[in-house]
């Protein structure tokens, strides 16, 4: 009981377990280009999630100052992540226009299919 | 009237990034070139103002938009933070002359503009890693960096270039987000960002916290050793040095890891140092086997490579395996050898690949077969080379004896013979390597492709040059060197034993 009490509890950190796993996996196991960027995404999601369950405290109010509250959610990991979120934006934009080059210079977006070595130019 | 040498600190980083969106609405490439070069020399004017404060009056401390820390991000610069500084800059001022040439023959005309951008973000970004004394702010510029990173990268003229930057930005993402993990934890644990106030409230931690201290301590490690490529996490280096443009490579191979080296250094030592009891947990084991795996497996591939990029990129990963030593080993003597090692390494890296670049600019090619007899053609190229080479091997005289000198120390005082043992043969693996291209540069008949090679211009000779006497300079006379490096280390060890 206690534990189904404490998965329950905890349900949102569980979701950011998973979420961080599968996007590992899928960046790894996936050798299609497009679809390791998506799960980069997934990834990176998991932890603006971790970021911002501890943000909300029990008993508080929007951080908004007032005479009558004197217990405030914390605004700050909202912060952080806004500018996590961008930094990941841009970071699937650089990837996307990669993989559009690589396809118009390869023909394929199969991380496999392109060896790193081997005869060049 | 409002004094300049009070906002250095913000100036350091604030230059660089105006420069860069400057260089980007400027279309012409040759534009875009005097503006990095005016840039790029003032940077190490502002770092060397600022070191000279820090050993004269102790560490700066700047709150940017005045809001004060910990509440507000501080730019702190103290002994460990000036030296790295002072190197980042130094490299890009130092190398930057080189480009004008390079660069216009291998990126596009339309994009040397952009690519000039490119090196200007990713200079804001070290530096501004480099300068924050605020745990976000660090990955901020982290991925600044990196971002621009992939863009200079890319623009390599072999297509696999491409996918050189597309493995590096799968890993470097990770690596990034790893480390905001680890960020995230120390955040829950002490419900502040600022690094000196994290050490301060970990210091003070109830044992019951020791679990989430300890993971997000291994997430820090594991995100920037990512970045650092500390074996296995390497994979994405051969590529990205090999088929980058000649300056690129030349630029990130002296300084990309050494911040992130840097970060790395200032996160186990001052912000977990006072908490962690490093006897407890296994870091020091860690580094130690993975940085000795670095130190042989990557000599030995570096033996059997036909391009001298990559030879080079392998090279490095050996060499980064030198300064996780000391860092593994972490007493006073290994400390200094990984801190000089940082200046070193840089000097004598950036050497051997302007030579590359310098070669690749008059030749045409970087295949070791292609190139025999190549030290009769361009001698001034191949003796500064191969002085940088002799540096790497660890010669007495060359800066590379003073690193591993101070690495063996460290390994001594411990009473670890055989650490001295391994030092000494994976030494003697890179001699075969040096020699290798010592051998078809000087001892072979002259091929006929090389048969118009001469030296190259004054402007990509003369860094090269400098950073050759550079090499030798730092092996002779270590005031500046090993000064500030050992002030560094008992300064950071300080708060640990």
């Amino acid at each position: 009981m206690a534990a189904i009490e404490t998965f329950i509890g905890h349900y949102n950190y569980v979701i950011t377990i998973v979420l961080m796993v599968a996007g590992l996996y899928i960046v790894v196991a996936r050798s299609n280009m497009v679809k390791k960027l998506i799960g980069l995404s997934i990834f990176q999601t998991s932890v603006y999630l971790l970021y911002l369950t501890p943000a909300k405290i029990l008993g508080g109010t929007a951080p908004i100052v007032d005479p009558k509250f004197t217990l405030y959610s914390n605004p700050l990991p909202h912060v952080l992540i806004l500018t996590a979120i961008v930094v990941g934006v841009g970071t699937l934009a650089l990837g996307l226009a990669l993989v559009v080059r690589i396809n118009e210079a390869f023909g394929t977006i199969d991380d496999d299919e392109i060896p790193l070595r081997g005869a060049d130019e | 009237m409002m004094s300049v040498s009070s906002h250095l600190p913000v100036l350091q980083v604030v230059i660089p990034l105006l420069g860069g969106v400057l260089a980007a609405l400027l279309r012409r490439g040759s534009l875009a070139f005097a503006l990095t070069l005016a840039v790029s020399w003032i940077m190490p004017v502002i770092s060397g103002l600022m070191l000279y404060q820090v050993i004269e009056g102790g560490p700066i401390s700047y709150a940017l938009g005045s809001w004060p820390p910990p509440w507000g991000i501080e730019y702190r610069v103290d002994l460990l933070n000036g030296f790295v500084l002072m190197l980042v800059s130094t490299i890009g001022a130092v190398t930057v002359p080189f480009a004008a040439r390079s660069v216009a023959l291998e990126i596009d005309a339309r994009q040397q503009a952009w690519f000039y951008c490119m090196y200007l973000m990713c200079l804001t970004g070290l530096l501004g890693v480099t300068i924050t004394g605020d745990a976000f702010n660090a990955f901020v510029f982290l991925e600044i960096s990196s971002l621009s990173t992939y863009v200079l990268i890319a623009l390599g003229r072999n297509r696999r270039a491409l996918v050189a930057a597309f493995r590096y930005l799968i890993m470097g993402t990770i690596g990034a987000t790893f480390y905001v993990i680890g960020v995230g934890f120390l955040y829950l644990l002490t419900g502040s960002l600022n690094m000196v106030d994290i050490a301060a409230r970990l210091a003070v931690a109830p044992p019951e916290q020791a679990r989430a201290m300890v993971a997000g301590l291994a997430f820090l490690t594991v995100g920037i050793s990512l970045k650092l490529a500390l074996f296995p996490l390497h994979s994405w280096l051969p590529g990205a040095y090999a088929y980058a443009p000649s300056w690129a490579t030349v630029f990130l191979s002296a300084t990309a890891t050494k911040v992130a080296i840097y970060l790395l250094i200032r996160f186990l030592f001052s912000v977990f140092g006072v908490a962690l009891d490093f006897r407890d947990l296994p870091i020091p084991e860690i580094f130690l086997v993975l940085s000795i795996a670095a130190m042989f497996i990557a000599s030995i591939i570096a033996i059997y490579q036909s391009d001298l990029k990559r030879m080079l990129a392998y090279s490095s990963l050996a060499q980064i395996g030198y300064i996780m030593l000391g860092i593994g080993i972490a007493n006073h003597a290994a400390l200094t050898g990984s801190l000089v090692h940082l200046v070193n390494h840089a000097a004598m890296k950036a050497a051997l690949f302007l030579a590359v670049g310098a070669i690749f600019y008059r030749v045409g090619s970087v295949r070791l077969d292609d190139l025999a007899g190549i030290g009769r053609k361009m001698p001034w190229t191949t003796s500064a080379a191969l002085i940088a080479g002799l540096g790497l091997i660890g010669t007495p005289g060359t800066a590379g004896f003073i690193s591993k000198w101070y690495l063996a120390v460290g390994a001594l005082e411990r009473g670890w013979w055989p650490l001295v043992f391994l030092l000494v043969a994976s030494s003697l693996v890179s001699v075969v390597y040096v020699g290798r291209v010592i051998e078809v540069a000087c001892f072979r008949p002259t091929a006929d492709r090389l048969a118009e090679a001469k030296d190259p211009p004054l402007s990509m000779l003369l860094p090269l040059l400098v950073l050759a006497a550079a090499t030798v300079y730092f092996g002779i006379d270590t005031r500046w060197s090993v000064g500030i490096a050992a002030d560094a280390a008992a300064y950071l060890l300080g708060g640990l034993r």
